[in-house]
């Protein structure tokens, strides 16, 4: 602990940091806790996608081939929870670290030592995740939605682990969360007032209100699913009382919000990008703000429409359609505003616009397809099927995946110094895009078909499309080994990138030089 | 500082009330499918037999169904498995429970009702339901529903599934609390 | 076949034209076989064509302010950044766009939920991984289990037509007769969909829940389950066959009286003796069909969730353990009471299957009897 603190001093007064293993160990410097955070979701993304990759190689043919039906739900169990758990929302969490802070001219984030422990204790809880692959029994295999009593009395010993682990991955995104919200509250620089706040800033000050108030209920619910298994309560379970509906209620509505904590952080970034390269301002800022918060009001009143087949009576199941379709109408604000944006603006398509494009329309995709799921009578025939698959990969991947990597382009310059491999970077994003149609486009059609997802072989009529589905998976798990070789690349060096490195940007991360020292507005910048 | 301070605690204080809210939501909902009949649960306490009026005006067909849960040994049937009754009257059905086996087996039956919302309007005066009940090996019995539709019932349901799960809870057997129920059934 | 496999040749062609361009084939909802489901095919299109509608002109503006207004072409930027009066405009006709959606949904959702009474009514009941279905007006109970033989799963046999999607006993229905089915589960949630028919609905342990149908034309319709429950999802399918009412009746007598030989038989075979081969060979055939997908055709199982039965200290020594566990299950596991869902013959033939098999060369011969009388409590221990 002594280390600590000695590192502290050490870097309030001087502008050079410690070097090693305890620079990392020990950072308290949130441009290093962002990075770590970074580096971090891209180590699950790939270890995530890995299994994504055994998933579609076993659907790449009708019949069972290389994996055992256990070990396949096992994957598509842990493939969600480490995309969710571990590579998107570390990823935001990784941006906010480095660019509010910045954005809003504070020095640092409000708890630098909360903020080393909420990264630290992430590895750990993905490690007793992974780990539990390989103990007797297998890992949880019960779908990242562990509906219960499959999570429960039928669940494998590992479960404990996985309750565990949960619970870690829960109270570092709440760490994470008050972090933001302290520093966002109480650290802006003098004449930054609340509408004056970046868009990210404010999209992450609501995902931040989101977490902290549904990651609990996780936490609640797992601890059921927990005292259920191991300690004969029964909440969950019909024989003493209990109820296995109640189990969707309690985690939908986990669920739903945690749906928009993965996705508003992107609308932050998406209305950074546009005006950059369109060169004119956001439209309708103001609007933007109120659409973010509403999303984020609603996003509490629809959560079971993830359950309209449980049996629930007509109102409860009319309610729950009308308000899933009123999220619409914010969301659609938000793209609108984004076309107006480039409307009559002068637009440059660099890497970073060309992710924010392709983000725009495929987004929209997902949520068209989204207001298609709402609709009750017709959910009855999509629940369940590939075309929910599809719906929600539409939506975070290239919705809130295409907008990290978005993102990171953009800042890129102002991290390492360098400008990225333009060439690379753009045969990275076509490479993204054709195969990121080509493995989930398909999906609709083999889930109207009649394709129910999170199973490990399928009747003949769905064998073309998945062959192309796999295809498109295996194309666009290469595609982002690209990524990673222009990451590498800019690192290490490349052309020297200015404090503004894109000509319209605006904003405080880019009054300081590129690449921002290790500590910036050590004394608050005047906003005007 | 202190305006920092204040903030973390008031986060804080928010994180522990949504963990408690977590929770909170099992009785919450309880109370909400009490109301509304969301989940098709009659209740788990005897209601006292109302002297209703008959509503002779229309019949409801009643549909019982009993299944032991696949591991609950016992055989439990209903002694009819439809009956047509008015809205108002109140009537008593019997289901018989054999325990095949040579142990001693207790057996808890979870009641629903479909559609959920008409669990709102059956009433149930006496129920083997509200306890467990006990059955030594080899032994039979018969366990009565008292009930009656209550004449509120709206028009378009005509038709009321009664169904009860059973399942062996002999692990979690509490003779005590169940002896003085059991005198006050008798 | 030959008709899809032209698809993987067209894929461009397929990403522009959607869905529609091929309604009626295996790219699209079906339309069903009865009006509640045309109701919804309808209603699904109705939507997608709505939405392509939003899509396409969200879309072409955004394309053409990306064709026009780029840098490259010397164009200066626009300043204005805020309307309050296209704000509202677009706030309000989403809002419309809605509202024309929402009638339609509503009425068809209510269509649905018709509580009036019904001709047949069927108990639909899940468990890991098969559909129990019980009559309620006959006296017709069976379970329906996957038929795909295990080679064709594991490609050592060519796939047939209906691979995944054919089981040994079909629910069997009448036509134009308003068909009840209650529906619950014996242990995890698991959901009931035909696609034909539109019905989806999750069978919850402990709960009932009801649908209904009334199917206009014969016919055979497949549907599996749609919930994640385990191990062996992907393998309980569902096969309808829709009969005109006249043969339902029909069949329904020859089941029952089917039910009734059987029952009447279990009392004849526990005065016989079945021998070592004869029991194999029908041991074999129900042990691959109902304990092959968890303890593994060649008895090895899955251990530590699903032990092995090769070697098993109870499957070669523990003879009466050995029927204990095959009637009453292991509770808290996944291992079921089979009492109820193999008929007296079945059940008998694989215990002697399991303490023969693989090397288990128990030479125990388990007779009908013994494994009736611990059924009727009167065993020793």
């Amino acid at each position: 602990m002594s280390t600590v603190t000695t590192a502290d001093h050490h870097d309030e007064h001087h502008d050079h940091k410690p070097t090693g293993i305890k620079r990392w160990l020990f950072t308290t410097n949130h441009k290093d806790i962002g990075s770590m955070y970074l580096i971090f979701a891209l180590v699950m993304f790939f270890i995530g996608g890995a299994m994504a990759m055994v998933i579609r190689l076993e659907l790449f043919q009708p019949g069972l081939q290389f994996v055992d039906p256990q070990f396949f739900n096992q994957m598509t169990t842990v493939h969600g929870l480490i995309m969710v758990f571990g590579a998107v929302m570390p990823a935001f969490t990784g941006l906010a670290n480095w660019m509010i802070p910045m954005m809003i001219g504070a020095p640092d984030m409000a708890l630098p030592r909360m903020n080393n422990w909420s990264f630290w204790i992430l590895p750990f809880a993905f490690l007793i995740l992974l780990m539990t692959l390989f103990m007797p029994g297998g890992g949880p295999d019960f779908g990242w939605t562990f509906y219960a009593p499959l999570s429960t009395t039928y669940s494998n010993d590992t479960t404990a682990l996985f309750v565990f682990s949960v619970h870690i991955m829960g109270i570092s995104s709440i760490m994470g969360a008050i972090n933001v919200i302290v520093t966002i509250v109480n650290m802006r620089a003098p004449g930054m007032t609340w509408m004056k706040m970046p868009l990210f800033v404010w999209t992450w000050l609501i995902t931040a209100f989101l977490l902290i108030m549904v990651m609990p209920v996780l936490a609640g619910v797992v601890t059921m699913v927990l005292t259920d298994k191991y300690f004969a309560t029964s909440f969950f379970d019909a024989a003493g009382g209990g109820d296995p509906v109640l189990f969707q209620h309690i985690f939908w509505f986990f669920g739903h919000p945690e749906v928009y904590i993965m996705i508003l952080p992107a609308f932050g970034i998406i209305s950074a990008i546009v005006p950059t390269f369109a060169r004119k301002k956001l439209f309708g800022y103001a609007s933007m703000v109120y659409a973010t918060a509403s999303i984020a009001i609603l996003s509490f009143l629809v959560w079971a429409h993830h359950m309209f087949t449980t049996g629930m009576p007509v109102f409860a199941l009319l309610f729950f359609m009308y308000t899933t379709m009123l999220i619409a109408v914010p969301t659609g604000v938000k793209v609108f505003n984004w076309v107006a944006t480039m409307w009559r603006g002068a637009m440059t398509f660099e890497v970073p616009m060309m992710f924010a494009l392709a983000f725009i329309v495929l987004f929209t995709i997902g949520g068209l397809s989204g207001v298609m799921l709402a609709i009750t009578p017709a959910d009855f025939q999509y629940h369940d099927t590939y075309f929910v698959v599809a719906h929600f990969h539409y939506v975070l991947v290239s919705g809130a995946v295409f907008s990290i990597v978005a993102a990171v382009y953009y800042w890129l310059p102002k991290w390492t110094g360098h400008m990225y491999d333009e060439r690379l970077g753009q045969m990275h994003f076509w490479c993204s895009l054709i195969s990121v149609n080509l493995l989930f486009f398909p999906m609709h059609f083999v889930g109207l078909a009649g394709m129910p997802r999170r199973i490990p072989d399928y009747a003949l009529q769905f064998a073309d499309f998945n062959a192309i589905i796999s295809v498109g998976g295996f194309l666009f798990g290469l595609s982002q080994l690209i990524f990673v070789w222009v990451l590498i690349k800019c690192a290490r060096g490349g052309e020297k990138a200015e404090a503004r490195a894109w000509e319209g940007a605006e904003g405080l991360e880019w009054e300081v030089p590129s690449p921002a020292p290790y500590h910036t507005f050590d004394t608050p910048p005047e906003v005007k | 500082m202190n305006a920092k301070q204040t903030l973390i605690g008031k986060l804080s204080l928010l994180v522990v009330a949504m963990f408690a809210f977590g929770y909170a939501l099992v009785p919450l909902y309880e109370v909400f499918c009490d109301i509304t009949g969301i989940n098709g649960k009659t209740a788990s306490e005897p209601v006292s037999a109302e002297e209703a009026i008959v509503d002779t005006s229309r019949e409801i067909t009643i549909e019982f169904i009993a299944r032991p849960n696949q591991q609950m040994p016992w055989v439990f049937k209903p002694e009819v498995r439809r009956m047509r009754v008015h809205p108002g009257e109140i009537h008593i059905m019997n289901y018989v429970a054999e325990n095949p086996t040579l142990r001693s087996i207790v057996g808890q039956a979870v009641p629903s009702v479909s559609p959920g919302r008409a669990a709102l309007f059956f009433h149930k005066i006496e129920c083997f339901c509200f306890t467990q009940q006990y059955l030594a090996g080899g032994n039979d019995m018969l366990m009565p529903l008292q009930f009656y539709v209550d004449p509120a019932l709206p028009a378009q349901y005509s038709t009321i599934t009664l169904s009860y799960t059973l399942y062996d809870v002999t692990d979690q057997w509490q003779p005590e609390a169940q002896d003085n129920l059991s005198e006050l059934g008798e | 076949m030959a008709k899809t496999r032209g698809w993987r040749w067209s894929l461009p062609a397929l990403l522009l034209a959607g869905p529609a361009y091929a309604s009626g084939s295996n790219l699209n909802m079906t339309p069903g076989v009865t009006d509640i489901s045309q109701q919804v095919y309808d209603l699904h299109m109705t939507i997608f064509w709505i939405c392509c509608a939003i899509g396409a002109v969200v879309f072409s503006a955004m394309f053409v302010s990306i064709l026009l207004h780029r840098k490259s072409r010397g164009v200066k930027p626009a300043t204005f950044h805020e309307s309050t009066k296209v704000e509202i405009i677009w706030t309000a006709i989403p809002v419309l766009i809605l509202i024309v959606m929402a009638i339609p949904a509503t009425r068809v959702l209510i269509a649905m939920e018709d509580t009036s009474d019904s001709d047949v009514t069927v108990l639909i009941t899940g468990s890991q991984w098969r559909w129990h279905y019980e009559y309620l007006d006959y006296d017709i109970n069976y379970f329906s289990i996957l038929a795909t033989p295990r080679g064709q799963i594991e490609g050592r046999l060519p796939k047939g037509e209906n691979y995944l999607l054919e089981v040994d006993r079909p629910l069997v229905i009448p036509t134009d007769k308003k068909v009840r089915f209650l529906m619950t589960s014996d242990d995890v949630i698991h959901s009931w969909w035909v696609p034909d028919f539109a019905i989806k609905k999750d069978t919850n342990p402990g709960f009932i829940n009801e649908a209904w149908t009334q199917v206009n034309e014969p016919g055979i319709y497949r549907g599996q389950c749609a919930e994640l429950c385990g191990m062996d999802h992907g393998f309980m399918p569902i096969v309808v066959i829709a009969k005109e009412p006249a043969d339902f009746e029909i069949w329904a007598k020859a089941e029952e009286e089917r039910i009734a030989e059987i029952r009447a038989e279990e009392q004849r075979l526990l005065a016989l003796q079945m021998n070592l081969d004869e029991q194999m060979e029908l041991g074999e055939r129900v042990y691959l069909a109902h304990c092959a997908a968890c303890h593994q055709p060649n008895g090895e199982g899955l251990p530590p969730m699903f032990p092995a039965l090769k070697g098993n200290q109870v499957a070669t020594q523990d003879r009466a353990e050995h029927i204990r566990v095959m009637v009453d299950g292991r509770p808290g596991t996944s291992m079921a009471s089979f009492a109820r869902q193999l008929s007296l013959r079945e059940l008998t033939s694989v215990i002697t299957y399991g303490r023969n098999a693989w090397g288990n060369d128990t030479g125990d011969v388990v007779q009908a009897a013994e494994v009736y009388e611990y059924m009727q409590g009167k065993g020793s221990n």
